[in-house]
């Protein structure tokens, strides 16, 4: 921890543990950490996503008590078993299968908030290459979880994904059999996928924890991307900001119920409540919500290999954000020409969400006759996924010049002075 | 490196023998880095197809059962197979396509036995990332993937999407006018 510790040990019972195990004192420093006072609710994702990695550990663990790891038995265990058998087993799905799609909301939002307010920055780069490592980690088990119901989307899910994989040179198709244990998704592959499942949320609570380490070093960001001068830009972090993500996470738990009771299905595909069939795909096969954007720029490149390159370098460029833009101020308050870059980014990766759940011929808009551009009418969602994927790298071309020629507006010399005195924020900084 | 042991080795204050020393550094560095690998390989190996696995025999498949222009998918080694008992139509489609552009050249004779032109027995797995294409899709007649909207001729042959090759023809031979073994 970076800051002097303040824990005055009050009892002889804590002062003899003190000395053994100053458990009690990490503790209290982590309640006592001097955060800035000026942090706004987008700061609250943390707290929402710590929240969501318990909610899964949880109900996962009681899943697995009732889930039947084998191709003959997976379906029935999840679909009759859990969700028609077991006391409650209905309810536990229903939060772990949404509890998924709301942790990739809260992460999603939470990498966002973390673009925008440039807390990627030094000092913090290993701070967010952490996160980086753990939004891949979230991929990967939510992925390998949506296999274990082995309903349809499941099964063929799980091979267009393994045979990404088989595209690389040399060590594609090796790697793939190592996944699969046999010529194709089967048995061997079910269960491997299982344990790796299980074990992984416990690898992500891992690098969380290196994660909060490495936020205690440097300290908080905050909304201004001004560094924290004294003691009095920052509050301890409990109570203020324990009731704060407190509030934030009970406003997130209402959502999350909404979609356990209300919707519970709404954002899976009926598909996934047939049982897995190796010798038919689905007439429309797409993956969850939260892996969209990236299947869309998958299918925009016409050749396999570029298309898995460009999947992978899509996630890699926000492992190189913090070496590419090269901007001294941190947040895109002050930065509105970014901000604006920025922007039409989100929109870029919306667009590509949308498109990576349509068919690739399908039409833009309805009726419209258009030409043919190479290989696909340019009114078709193929076009806009290649567009926008165009987009979505280009921005970080652009961010790249920016940090180099974009003039910011004057950044405010302290922290709180826009919340003070707003007025002084639209003078120019000394 | 070399300097520093020169040195001591003529400091005699410095009495112990320094190639000695570095010695057992090395064998111990390797024996462990050894170790490592010996561990490892039994580990990452046993993700490999299992004996039982792999001994999945070879698949006896009776044609007579499949008419005129229809199409079955059957299961061979866990993976799809088509058999097509193509058209004459389907047949000439594909020859005629022959010397066109295509992405994977081969003539359409390759891929059928001689005499046997009427059979097309292909793996059902498309060369992109492995969905079962449907037939009577796309714009050559042939196969359209759900997936990734990758389109296959009346030979199996990739024309249009990302997929880079034709889809596979396993190995088979006929058993007699009506009868193939696959593998
Ligand atoms: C990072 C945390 C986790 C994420 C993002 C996650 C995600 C998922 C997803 C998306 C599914 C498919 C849900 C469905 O459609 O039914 C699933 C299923 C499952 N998960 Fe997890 N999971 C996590 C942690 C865990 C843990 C820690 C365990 C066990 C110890 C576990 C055990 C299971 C089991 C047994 C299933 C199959 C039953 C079912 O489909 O409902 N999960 N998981
Ligand atoms: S798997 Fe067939 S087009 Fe991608």
């Amino acid at each position: 921890m970076s800051h002097p510790s303040t824990y005055e040990p009050k009892t002889g019972i804590e002062r003899w543990l003190d000395s053994r195990l100053p458990i009690v004192r990490f503790s209290a420093d982590i309640l006592s950490f001097p955060t800035p006072r000026n942090l706004n609710y987008w700061y609250t994702f943390g707290g929402i996503l710590s929240f969501c990695l318990v909610v899964q550990i949880v109900t996962g663990i009681v899943l697995a008590m009732h889930y039947d790891p084998s191709g003959t038995g997976a379906f029935l265990s999840v679909e009759r078993g859990i969700m028609r058998d077991v006391n409650y087993g209905w309810l536990i799905r229903g939060i772990h299968a949404n509890g998924a799609s709301m942790f990739f909301v809260a992460v999603y939002l939470h990498i966002l908030r973390g673009i925008y307010y440039g807390s990627y920055k030094a000092p913090r780069e290993v701070l967010w290459l952490l996160g980086c490592v753990i939004y891949v980690l979230m991929m990967a088990t939510a992925f390998m979880g949506y296999v274990l119901p082995w309903g349809q989307m499941s099964f063929w899910g799980a091979k267009v994904i393994t045979n990404l994989i088989g595209a690389l040179p040399l060590v594609g198709k090796p790697i793939t059999t190592l996944l699969w244990g046999g010529f194709s998704v089967d048995d061997p592959t079910l269960n491997r996928f299982f344990s790796l499942h299980y074990l992984l949320p416990f690898v992500i609570a891992a690098v969380v924890a290196l994660h909060v380490w490495a936020l205690h070093v440097p300290g908080n960001n905050n909304p201004t991307g001004v560094n924290v001068k004294s003691d009095t830009d920052t509050v301890a972090f409990h109570p203020y900001y324990t009731v704060k993500d407190g509030f934030a996470i009970t406003l997130f738990m209402i959502m999350f119920a909404v979609f356990v009771f209300y919707l519970p299905d709404a954002l899976g595909k009926a598909d996934n409540a047939i049982p897995a069939n190796p010798l038919v795909t689905p007439a429309h096969i797409v993956p969850e919500w939260y892996l969209l954007p990236f299947y869309a720029i998958l299918r925009a490149i016409p050749d396999k290999l570029i298309g898995v390159l460009a999947l992978g370098g899509s996630i890699g460029m926000l492992f190189a954000l913090p070496w590419i833009d090269r901007s001294h101020v941190k947040s895109m308050r002050y930065r509105p020409t970014a901000r604006m870059y920025f922007f039409i980014w989100i929109v870029a990766v919306a667009f590509l969400g949308w498109c990576g759940s349509q068919e690739p011929d399908g039409k833009l808009i309805p009726g419209l006759e258009s030409f043919n551009l190479i290989d696909y009418p340019i009114n078709s969602v193929t076009w806009l996924s290649r567009f926008s994927a165009l987009y979505y790298f280009g921005y970080f071309v652009i961010v790249f010049f920016l940090g180099l020629y974009e003039k910011p507006l004057p950044v405010p010399d302290s922290l709180y002075t826009p919340v003070l005195k707003p007025s002084a924020v639209a003078a120019p900084a000394e | 490196m070399a300097e520093s042991l020169t040195q001591s080795v003529s400091d005699p204050a410095n009495a112990v023998d320094p190639s000695r020393r570095d010695f057992i550094h090395i064998a111990a560095t390797a024996a462990a880095a050894g170790g490592v690998v010996a561990v490892a390989w039994p580990l990452i190996d046993q993700l490999n197809p299992a004996a039982d696995t792999l001994a999945l025999a070879t698949l006896e498949y009776d044609l007579s059962k499949v008419a005129l222009g229809q199409e079955v998918t059957i299961s061979w080694r866990k993976q799809p197979v088509f058999i097509r008992h193509r058209t004459p139509k389907e047949i000439a489609d594909a020859r005629a396509a022959d010397h066109g552009q295509l992405k994977d050249p081969e003539t359409d004779a390759a891929r059928v036995k001689a005499g046997k032109e009427q059979w097309l027995i292909l793996l059902a797995s498309c060369t992109h990332l492995g969905c079962v294409p449907t037939f009577g899709g796309g714009d050559y007649a042939g196969w359209l993937c759900p997936c990734h909207g990758s389109v296959y001729d009346t030979s199996g042959r990739i024309r249009k999407g990302p997929a880079p090759k034709n889809l596979y023809v396993p190995d088979y031979a006929f058993l007699s006018d009506t009868k193939i073994k696959i593998g």
